[in-house]
């Protein structure tokens, strides 16, 4: 513990609420604007790519074009301007990306350094313990931690670029197979333009022995970012994964349209666990992160476990619903999520559980809080099959406002076809009340730092389920985003 | 009324709440040492007076003042007030549900240490600090890991009060109501954890609607609300008096004697 570093050290900038808003100084190489067939071609060419992914990205890509800009989801809750997807850079890799660093001493200095600022050091002296790091710069991951202790255990834990030069029978076999291509608008678009990620695969029985995180980072001007994540755990295996996620302060509006696909077997688990900073915009609700995010699992085998922890901070707005498809018997999902809004944020987030095995069991317990002139929605959806005998769920939606210029939303979404299903739901609304902050005021604490104690309190439920360094991270974040907004 | 050193001084003060009167021109100064009990009827300001004094939003100052170790306090915010060593025990303690009493409790010495120049507790020293304090409540162990006041029965709530009441040693405890819902066992308990603070630079004020927690804690001073003001002052025979005849008996015989 002593010598354990916290990841949300300071991260040596000033003057801005934004900690994490400065940019990297790095060449990088840039496709052209816009999207069309020969962008595809350009990135699968780029990654060496064998021609069974090429095309699989050339059917993604023409079903997108099929469908039109119109396709895209119009039930959210939130509102923004078209985004013109001809005016977005699809592919910027840092220059010393073209000959991939084999080890973390080829690791561009600078990059090093600038992860280094962002609190994440991938130095093998200083690395995190206890947690390997995949880090990826705009497109490209620059550098995974702990190679050797994963090797020994035999785990699988690097770019997916790598993983389809290395592995491409597990990647052919799995990919698109949660989220297949023709899912929705922004994971088809995903498919086709996707340019790296984190996969990862523990063999039959296998813990895990440290936890792994990939480090998502945005540093090119006017690019979006497509990360694709593959995670397999095979029979009997269990592994805790962690996703951060930054960018540089920009007054347009950057896309980030990710997919994340998590398949357990049989009695394997998977905890997947979600700190969202991506830069919000600024107080009048300029510049932005569009948060566009398909998340599923597959919890394939009996007594398989899928569980998702979120706390979304960032982004102008979030649009996210990492849901779990429980298909064996006695498999379990979860859903813990805090979504923070302030300011213009707006996010619309939730799960989907689809009960298909067996005694399957759900728990989704989301908190949602809203500040400034910010819009939070839960949007859920539970579905019991007709196979689905003696399936269970509980739901818990809390939302908390602060101020009377937000709002907060519960769309919950409930289909049973089974009548041995077991359904429990509950939502409430609150505001910080005068009550408790004088409480803590009259014990000597200030009126910021009461409201904390009370929003941090409101949220512990969730935080709990975080490792421990995340769950700092996350109380620290909820500070941050909040600031301005109480006291 | 005494020759001890002033820690608080009321001077015709007028309060109202949503625009009614409640306090219509109290005096009252306590000095160090001293233990003052305030009874009345229900409705007659007691509570207020107390929250008054801690500063509690929602309660407006029509006119007079308090001052406190020398200065008007009127324009100073709860928590500096807290601070500089003003302490309300609730009489509806508060439920924070997440926050962990230990938090709670570490987070309130702190603030109250770094308001004075002081340094925060180390977690070793207030563990230790914090166990003995326990022990003099006889508080359950496990209340301090579960969130504040939640699921606290009603004695357990005070008894959290008085905890932190030994704690945070301010200089002028404000008890509102503290013995009402308690047990013969807890009332004993919270009146020696009272006691225990009692001391020549502290000063103590009871709100009370019953005689009983003065069996426990002898006040120097007993004065009597009724509807705003203070009809009587006199020493501890008066809270006898008072029980014995009811509150009736002082409402009648309110024009008759003239408090000082």
């Amino acid at each position: 513990m002593a010598d354990q570093k916290v990841i949300s050290r300071q991260t040596g900038v000033e003057d801005t609420q934004y900690k994490w808003g400065f940019e990297f100084d790095i060449e990088s190489d840039v496709a052209p604007k816009g999207l069309n067939e020969d962008i595809v071609r350009f990135i699968s060419a780029k990654k060496k790519e064998p021609d069974w992914l090429l095309e699989w990205r050339l059917r993604a890509f023409a079903h997108w074009v099929n469908q039109g800009d119109d396709a895209s989801p119009k039930w959210a809750k939130v509102h923004f301007e078209d985004i013109d997807f001809q005016d977005i850079i699809y592919y910027a890799a840092p220059k010393s990306s073209d000959d991939a660093p084999k080890s973390l001493d080829e690791v561009d200095p600078e990059i090093l350094e600038a992860f280094d600022k962002l609190g994440i050091p991938l130095h093998e002296q200083e690395k995190l313990s206890g947690i390997a790091i995949d880090a990826v710069l705009d497109s490209v991951s620059v550098a995974t931690t702990y190679q050797d202790t994963l090797k020994e255990a035999g785990v699988i834990f690097c770019p997916i670029s790598e993983a389809v030069q290395k592995y491409p029978d597990l990647v052919q076999k799995y990919l698109g197979s949660v989220v297949p291509y023709s899912d929705n608008f922004y994971a088809t678009l995903n498919s086709a333009v996707f340019s790296d990620g984190s996969f990862c695969y523990v063999p039959p029985g296998v813990r895990c022995p440290i936890e792994l995180m990939t480090y998502f980072r945005i540093n090119e001007a006017d690019t979006g970012q497509f990360e694709r994540t593959l995670i397999i755990a095979d029979e009997g295996s269990y592994v805790s994964y962690l996703e951060g996620c930054t960018a540089p302060m920009r007054k347009s509006h950057q896309l980030h349209a990710a997919v994340v696909e998590l398949i357990a077997l049989k009695d394997a688990e998977i905890k997947y666990s979600t700190l969202q900073n991506w830069y919000p915009g600024d107080k009048n609700g300029e510049g932005g992160v569009y948060n566009f995010v398909t998340k599923r699992g597959a919890a394939r085998g009996e007594n398989s476990k899928i569980s998702w922890t979120q706390v979304e901070t960032g982004s102008a707005i979030t649009w996210k619903y990492p849901s779990v498809i429980l298909q064996g018997d006695n498999s379990v999902g979860e859903f813990y999520s805090v979504a923070l809004v302030n300011n213009y944020q707006q996010a619309d987030t939730g799960t989907k559980m689809i009960h298909i095995g067996k005694n399957t069991k759900s728990t989704i317990i989301a908190k949602g809080i809203s500040a400034g002139k910010a819009e939070n929605t839960y949007r859920g959806q539970v579905s019991i099959l007709a196979s689905a005998d003696n399936a269970r769920n509980f739901t818990q939606c809390d939302s908390l406002l602060i101020g009377d210029e937000c709002g907060a939303h519960t769309v919950p979404y409930i289909e049973v076809r089974n009548p041995t299903a077991k359904m429990g739901h509950e939502a409430t609304t609150s505001k910080v009340n005068d009550d408790q902050l004088f409480y803590l005021q009259q014990r000597g604490i200030d009126l910021e730092e009461a409201n904390y104690m009370i929003i941090n309190g409101f949220c512990r439920g969730i935080f709990k389920e975080l490792p421990f360094e995340f769950a700092m991270e996350a109380s620290q974040l909820l500070r941050v985003s909040l600031e301005g907004a109480v006291g | 009324m005494s020759n001890s050193k002033k820690l608080i001084e009321i001077k015709d003060l007028h309060v109202s709440v949503a625009e009614t009167e409640i306090l219509k021109g109290i005096n009252l100064s306590i000095g160090l040492g001293e233990v003052h009990a305030i009874m009345g009827p229900n409705g007659s300001g007691k509570s207020t007076l107390a929250n008054v004094i801690a500063g509690r939003p929602g309660y407006s100052v029509i006119s007079g003042d308090i001052v406190y170790k020398g200065s008007s306090i009127l324009e100073v915010a709860p928590e500096i007030r807290a601070r500089a060593g003003i302490f309300l025990a609730f009489q509806y303690p508060v439920e924070l549900p997440g926050v962990r009493t230990w938090q709670f409790l570490k987070a309130a010495i702190d603030a109250i240490r770094k308001g004075n120049g002081q340094e925060e507790l180390k977690i070793r020293d207030f563990d230790k600090f914090l166990e003995e304090k326990r022990q003099l409540m006889e508080m359950d162990p496990d209340l301090v890991r579960r969130s504040v006041n939640e699921g606290f029965s009603g004695g357990e709530k005070k008894r959290n009060e008085i905890l932190q009441l030994a704690l945070l040693d301010p200089s002028l405890a404000l008890l509102d109501e503290t013995d009402s819902g308690l047990d013969i066992d807890a009332l004993r308990i919270v009146s020696h954890g009272v006691n225990i603070f009692k001391s020549p630079e502290k000063a103590i004020l009871i709100v009370t609607h019953y005689q009983r927690i003065l069996d426990y804690i002898t006040p120097d001073y007993v004065h009597v609300l009724v509807d705003g003001k203070i009809v009587r002052s006199g020493d501890s025979s008066l809270a006898m008096e008072l029980e014995e005849k009811g509150y009736d008996w002082v409402k009648d015989t309110a024009d008759k004697e003239v408090t000082p």
